[in-house]
């Protein structure tokens, strides 16, 4: 419990506290009255009504379309659905550079919509709300889809058989035990779309404003640290409180239900309205889900593989190194980043799971999903300004970049071994022990085989997500060694088709090196893991 | 109860960490013999010329490009207690006096620096800070474009509001880019502190479009860039830089009799590039030594064509292009430091719920 918390304290609070004090206290005497000067300004409750009012629709937009697809993958069994569910999530890993670029290639100017019929939604909420379903519909589907498939369909039938109609007893049976999972997931979905940057940054133009798009402003170019400061602390109450609401519907979704194995629960559709359902299904993941990628993948094309061939060229003058060699980086860092995330967070996951954990420790289980919530910029900033003396000087070195991702990988390894952890038997360790086993091996013999699939779960995650990490790499990565998602960024910004070409090259390898990973994790998947 | 390999790899995570600890400072030996140059994204020099000044200094030279111009001297400010390098190059007169006021700089008088033009001087009381180029934001048009219109092309402020120029002009967000700061910073030098506002009421009237950043002006909207054509833009008018036209050139394959493209030459706005000496700085002779060559005849000579702006130093040469394609502007606008600095965010503000809402 101890070496999270201190990392947590260390690469996280610290810095946080540092970028937020240096705004708030000038020369010792600390301007409490910014907070109310700041939330007093039309501008700043014009973001602040903007960015709940888009959350609250992107929130609503990915729930209705997605909650079709949580059913059909949850009880209909067909051909490829286990790596259809691989590819619906990889818009998730994906870094929100990639999809912004994806998307404006689709909408915007000389897209595929405008070229048809001349349609343009970029610099309209309809692209940032459409990217947002576009990201977030994963979520949606494999925590909402995990729960419904593991429910016993019977007892839905039961209800039918005793003359409930079919939307009845769905109403009466299946909703009330699937509510706390459709709660869960659409607040994440809130909470991922109200602290939403790249897509707003990309597809948003210079009119729409999230509060962390604003964050990111006052602090990076207009240089208000005050303001910034007061806006992040306004960012970070209301995350807390939709992480606490969070909380609770977990607690409550962790209640008593009756599960079954979800093999046994999928059958081939039937009936008219089935099929019908499972084409709508599809049809939605093709439009929304793999065209805009396919049009990556398109576009990285334009020059035959020649894109492909100048990424191992030096000499484009963008970077100081082959673009290709960033791909290597990436897998370094996000190695190491794995690495962390998985110590880190699998020590936080075996201190919850105790069956004695005290209030206290179980409100860390929420403390840990804030780094999700907490602008990439002000934890960038704030590493630099924090980790700046001996023996913790790290802004030269290669390690704040994966320490930066392993956040962000931390929160997901220990929504997955959480679950499995608080189903081991106590009385098998206590067993063990009895006979004579030393606490090493009572781990070795009883924990690891049980969790081991889990573990490796959870490693791909906290891996897929390390690699797609942008908003915080961005700050600290060293020019001569870029990260794939920084490197796609870096030749976006440089005029000429050569630039963009090979932009659209780096993100097509990403997206393959995420759906590899992400494919070979449905293989190892099981029942008992939990859903992000 | 598997506290032990929970240890163990808590052991092994702070061993790792400890050896990047290690890594990071092992610079401090060789600090001496090095000078780290931190500067923005676009910085750029012909390795030759760069190792001509190691080999005669002896100094060897760590380039840190720090994100975009604002983005780097505001992390510069945020760590000038313990900088990350010896020598700034990049903070132009837009952003002075917030760097000054901060005392980014210490006090240093370039050799070399009497060849240096008295109106780039802008710190010339305490020499904290050293001209080291200029370049000018102006409006570029599409010769293509009036040329089968038959109509002429704009060339000062008043000319973008006239009834002929409708819908033709695409500017960049004064709060998120450079060039669209310049040109609001142009306008208010033009039409005075209370002026610019009526100005840009007219402009909007006449359909100025405003985007987010220079890339998406200049390579999509605008219809006489190379990227701009292939793009689709539709924009005949840019606000951008007098040395886009020259870039025009260079960069094309192969090489057009003429530039596509031309500068409204009364509408620009000057911006000039500063280098200073870091408060802080751990190698500060050697950081003198980089200052002293960035004003040098051949690191002067050698920037035009790296990064597309015009020397300060007296009798330096350009490139044939820029003296055909885009000349200095002869009266620019131009702004004194402070200035800018009391009023910017202000007018940002007010160009913003002026222009955007």
């Amino acid at each position: 419990m101890l070496v999270p918390v201190a990392f947590f304290a260390v690469f996280f609070a610290w810095p946080v506290a540092a970028i937020v004090t240096r705004g708030l206290n000038v020369d010792g005497v600390w301007r409490f009255g910014r907070i109310a000067d700041v939330a007093g300004q039309s501008d700043i409750r014009h973001v602040l009504w903007f960015t709940t009012w888009q959350a609250l629709a992107s929130t609503a937009l990915t729930l209705l379309v997605a909650l079709p697809a949580a059913y059909a993958f949850a009880r209909l069994d067909f051909p490829g659905k286990q790596v259809l569910r691989a590819v619906v999530t990889v818009p998730f890993v994906l870094p929100t550079v990639v999809v912004g670029t994806a998307f404006l290639a689709l909408v915007g100017r000389g897209g595929l919509l405008d070229a048809l019929w001349g349609v343009r939604l970029d610099t309209t909420v309809w692209a940032i709300l459409l990217a947002h379903v576009f990201f977030n519909y994963a979520v949606v589907v494999r925590t909402v889809g995990g729960l419904w498939s593991q429910l016993d369909p019977r007892q839905e039938e039961a209800a039918r058989m005793l003359g409930a109609s079919p939307l009845g007893a769905w109403r009466k049976v299946t909703l009330p035990a699937l509510a706390p999972a459709v709660a869960a997931a659409a607040l994440m979905v809130f909470l991922f779309t109200f602290t939403s940057f790249g897509v707003v940054q990309i597809l948003g133009g210079p009119t729409f404003s999230t509060l962390e798009v604003e964050i990111y402003r006052q602090t990076s170019e207009i240089f208000d640290l005050s303001t910034a400061a007061v806006l992040t602390i306004v960012q970070f109450v209301a995350v807390g409180s939709i992480l606490a609401v969070h909380a609770w519907t977990i607690r409550r979704r962790e209640s008593a239900l009756r599960l079954v194995a979800p093999e046994t629960t999928a059958r081939r559709p039937r009936g008219a309205g089935q099929w019908a359902l499972l084409a709508g299904v599809l049809a939605t993941v093709a439009v929304l889900l793999v065209l805009p990628l396919a049009v990556l993948v398109r576009r990285s094309l334009g020059g035959g593989f020649g894109y492909y061939r100048a990424l191992g060229d030096a000499d484009g003058g963008t970077f100081l190194v082959a673009p290709i060699q960033s791909v290597v980086n990436s897998l370094q860092y996000a190695v190491a980043a794995t690495a962390i995330a998985v110590v880190i967070g699998g020590l936080a996951a075996a201190a919850l799971a105790r069956r004695d954990a005290g209030r206290l420790v179980r409100g860390f289980d929420a403390l840990l999903m804030l780094p999700l919530g907490v602008s990439a910029v002000t934890v960038g900033f704030g590493f630099l300004i924090a980790l700046d003396r001996p023996p913790l000087d790290l802004r030269q070195s290669w390690i704040l970049v994966p320490l930066a991702q392993a956040l962000v990988g931390v929160p997901f390894v220990v929504r997955t071994m959480l679950p499995v952890l608080r189903a081991v038997d106590e009385r098998l360790r206590e067993a063990a022990a009895v006979l004579g086993a030393s606490p090493w091996r009572v781990w070795r013999e009883v924990d690891l085989p049980m969790v081991r699939r889990a573990l490796l779960v959870a490693a791909g995650f906290a891996f897929a997500v390390s690699l797609g990490e942008f908003g915080a790499t961005v700050f600290i990565a060293r020019p001569g060694n870029p990260t794939l998602p920084v490197a796609v960024a870096r030749l976006l910004s440089r005029p000429g088709d050569l630039n963009y070409g090979q932009a659209m090259a780096l993100s097509t390898i990403l997206m393959v090196v995420c759906a590899v990973a992400l494919l070979v994790l449905e293989r190892l998947r099981t029942d008992r893991t939990g859903e992000f | 109860m598997h506290t032990k390999t929970f240890l163990a790899a808590a052991v092994g995570l702070g061993l790792v960490t400890l050896s990047a600890c290690g890594s990071g400072n092992g610079g401090s030996a060789a600090a001496s013999k090095t000078v780290t140059l931190v500067s923005h994204d676009s910085w750029a020099v012909s390795k030759s010329v760069l190792q001509d000044f190691e080999k005669q200094s002896g100094y060897k030279v760590n380039v840190l490009k720090d994100g975009d111009a604002g983005q780097a001297v505001n992390k510069a400010i945020l760590t000038k207690d313990n900088p990350q390098g010896d020598v700034f190059f990049g903070v132009d007169n837009t952003l002075l006096s917030r760097a000054l006021d901060n005392g980014l700089f210490q006090p240093y008088q370039a050799k070399g620096l009497d060849q240096v033009g008295k109106d780039y001087q802008l710190d010339a009381g305490k020499h904290r800070v050293t001209p080291i180029d200029y370049g000018d934001i102006c409006v570029n048009y599409d010769k293509a474009y009036f040329g089968k219109h038959k109509l002429t092309p704009p060339t000062s402020y008043a000319d973008l509001v006239k009834p002929q120029y409708k819908n033709l002009l695409v500017t960049e967000n004064a709060s998120t880019s450079s060039p669209g700061l310049g040109f609001l910073l142009g306008s208010a030098a033009r039409y005075g502190d209370s002026g610019w506002q009526d100005y840009w009421k007219k402009l909007k009237d006449n359909g100025v479009k405003v985007v987010d950043g220079w890339e998406q002006a200049y390579n999509e909207e605008f219809s006489g860039s190379a990227g701009g054509k292939k793009a689709g833009g539709d924009r005949p008018l840019v606000v951008s830089y007098a040395s886009s036209p020259p870039a025009e050139v260079i960069y094309a394959d192969p090489k057009p009799s003429t530039a596509p493209t031309g500068v409204a030459t009364g509408t620009c706005f000057r911006q000039i590039e500063f280098a200073g000496l870091l408060s802080n700085a751990g190698n500060t002779k050697g950081g003198k030594a980089l200052i002293d060559f960035l004003v040098s005849k051949e690191f002067q000579e050698d920037m035009p064509s790296n990064m597309f702006v015009y020397p300060v130093v007296e009798g330096a040469g350009v490139p044939a292009e820029f003296t055909e394609y885009g000349p200095a502007a002869k009266n620019p606008e131009t702004m004194a430091p402070d200035k800018i600095a009391a009023n910017r965010d202000q007018w940002v503000k007010s160009w913003t719920s002026l222009v955007l809402k």
